[in-house]
């Protein structure tokens, strides 16, 4: 039997390459100044539910909360194998926390049909792995977080391996299900040279400026549109989203500048090292 | 959610296995302790399990005032539905003002379920708790004593402090190894609240088929003195350094994430934010350019000696020695002076 599988991504600011020049003077950061990336493990995530769809048949859904920018990964998702890809993106959604974020996420996969939902772990960008659990309670259905491979798919069981910190598990469960997805789970492939050339001109309606002298009407027509989703677009009651909606707040950000109170420099000799050493067991750290 | 509750006490999840109580919920159960005691109210712990009376009189020992007990034989193993729904019962109940979680796999998958059921809010992977007041800078109103839940954000480079002060209960998952464990007392006596359990086979809809058990090659957490090794190393025979190193120091072997995906040695070694965090006697740096993310997982040793060919390196900006040169020169230089100690 065929698969709907909807992938839940997201574009973050890429925190690995992280130089002086993406902090301001406040000690934020200046997320202009850093290049905006897939998620990785939502790559992963996007990565089994396209071998779901090849090996099973049905169809994967990549869907984004975010700017218009974070149509990139939209189009980046239809090059690798996604069928269908939709933007949600609302100014009334800014700042939201992760229970806002998976309010309305869960607004919007409550219009689509689903066998699987699968996002990846966590976001490098704050690393909290709660966007995918809190969806799947909004929804109703259970999560497995953490999954390393997918073992059996038959009928609607589906069994997987899941890491669990101190070893692994084999877990069954029915669907529909939400899955967290590690990145020793699989290799994501690349973009398709074919599959890239059809979708390289697709866009999102936010994308698109009244000057560009691009016609909607004719790109839809095409098939070459992103279905985009406003806040009222999937009847979010406003009360749960955005800043609003969001019960975590931020009180205060510093940045991260680490010093040590007294620091000497050793020579990189014998003599140098061996009254280090000396120094180290008279005041007893080497015992 | 609950309402702001302003008597409600400082509540731990209590995570066990088998009924043995994890470290991190003791690490925990120190600092809400604290929490507890400048609020003015009581500490608590949730355990939820099957015969885990022990772990219950261990936490009273460890400083919990009250347990909330749920004991049942479907609470035997951890599914994320039925200790999200025992758990959400109790804080409706009992309405705690602060809940925390260990920023374990199990929190870190228990706590955003219940977060979610409670429309409350939840902050992840916290390094530090506070208590602290708030100012709304739109309304100018001052939001007293509240939980400052204090965490990395963007992959470490900033510190961000985060706080809840109209959705209860404030809720935070703390991670591993960052606060110090308490002493216990066995003296102590604590009260123990039973809490009933009516599950049913629709709030496990999971089915455990298999599980393995890996024992961790090394117990970086518990050792006084840790050497560690970065991409500087340039291979794993090269490697062989830092375990000559540990081994004459007694210490444990560590390493970067660039040092573990090169396959210099295993992942059980990995130090930093996405592995194990670290507060040794002395820590010794080989080869590692001190990466944020690595920072993040060992500034808070006590000594820090840093081997470094490139003057440059961030690394050398916490290290109480600082040792300029080519580490295969230097390291054997150590193990000499150890030995000749000895």
């Amino acid at each position: 039997m065929a698969y709907n599988c909807v992938v839940l991504i997201k574009q973050v600011p890429d925190t690995k390459r992280i130089t002086g020049e993406a902090m301001n003077a406040d000690g934020t950061v200046n997320r202009a100044a850093l290049p905006a990336i897939f998620n990785p493990e939502d790559l992963n995530a996007l990565e089994l539910a396209i071998q779901i769809k090849e090996k099973f048949g049905g169809t994967v859904t990549a869907i984004t909360m975010g700017l218009p920018a974070a149509a990139k990964i939209l189009r980046e998702s239809l090059y690798r194998g996604a069928d269908d890809a939709i933007l949600l993106t609302d100014k009334r959604a800014a700042a939201s926390d992760t229970l806002a974020t998976s309010y309305i996420l869960s607004c919007a996969i409550k219009k689509l049909k689903y066998d699987i939902l699968l996002c990846g772990r966590q976001a490098i960008d704050g690393d909290t792995a709660q966007v995918g659990p809190q969806t799947a309670e909004k929804l109703g259905i259970p999560q497995i977080t953490y999954v390393e491979q997918l073992i059996e798919l038959n009928n609607q069981t589906i069994i997987v391996r899941r890491n669990t910190g101190a070893g692994w598990q084999e877990v069954k469960a029915q669907l529909p299900v939400l899955l967290t997805v590690m990145d020793d789970a699989n290799e994501p492939r690349v973009g398709n040279a074919k599959r890239l050339m059809k979708y390289k001109d697709v866009l999102a309606p936010a994308e698109i400026t009244p000057d560009s002298g691009i016609d909607i009407k004719e790109l839809e027509k095409k098939g070459l549109l992103i279905k985009q989703w406003s806040l009222d677009d999937i009847g979010a009651d406003l009360n749960w989203c955005g800043r609003d909606g969001s019960p975590t707040k931020v009180h205060r950000i510093q940045s991260v500048v680490l010093t040590a109170k007294e620091s000497k420099t050793v020579e990189p000799n014998q003599a140098g090292i061996t009254n280090m050493i000396h120094e180290l067991i008279i005041d007893k750290t080497i015992s | 959610m609950i309402k702001v509750n302003r008597q409600g006490e400082v509540w731990v999840f209590a995570e066990q296995h088998d009924g043995k109580l994890e470290d991190i919920s003791i690490e925990i159960l120190g600092r809400a302790g604290e929490l507890a005691s400048k609020l003015g109210v009581k500490v608590a712990a949730a355990v939820l399990g099957e015969n885990v009376a022990e772990s219950a009189e261990k936490l009273i020992h460890f400083g919990a005032d009250n347990i909330y007990l749920a004991e049942h034989p479907l609470l035997g193993y951890y599914q994320t539905c039925s200790y999200a729904k025992i758990l959400c019962e109790m804080i409706n109940k009992y309405q705690p003002q602060i809940v925390l979680y260990g920023a374990s796999p199990v929190g870190r998958d228990l706590a955003p379920r219940v977060a979610s059921a409670a429309k409350a809010g939840l902050t992840a992977d916290c390094t530090d708790l506070q208590i602290g007041d708030h100012e709304d800078k739109k309304s100018g109103q001052i939001h007293k004593n509240l939980l400052l839940q204090i965490r990395p954000a963007f992959g470490g480079n900033i510190i961000a402090t985060i706080i809840n002060y109209d959705r209860w209960p404030q809720m935070a998952t703390v991670r591993e190894g960052v606060m110090p464990m308490p002493l216990p007392n066995v003296g102590r006596k604590g009260k123990i609240i039973r809490h009933p359990v009516h599950l049913t086979h629709s709030d496990l809809p999971l089915e455990i088929l298999r599980e393995h058990k890996r024992e961790k090659k090394v117990n970086l957490k518990t050792s006084r003195i840790i050497v560690a090794g970065g991409a500087g190393l340039g291979s794993r025979e090269n490697f062989r350094l830092v375990w000559d190193l540990a081994n004459c120091l007694g210490a444990a072997p560590g390493a970067t994430r660039a040092a573990v995906d090169l396959g210099f040695i295993d992942r059980d070694h990995q130090i930093g934010q996405t592995g194990t965090t670290v507060r040794p006697s002395l820590y010794v740096a080989v080869g590692i350019s001190g990466a944020i993310q690595h920072q993040a997982g060992m500034n808070a040793s006590q000594k820090i000696i840093a081997v470094n060919s490139d003057p440059t390196a961030p690394i050398f900006n916490i290290a109480h020695y600082k040792i300029v040169g080519d580490l295969n020169v230097v390291v054997p230089m150590m193990i000499k002076a150890i030995k000749e100690r000895a």
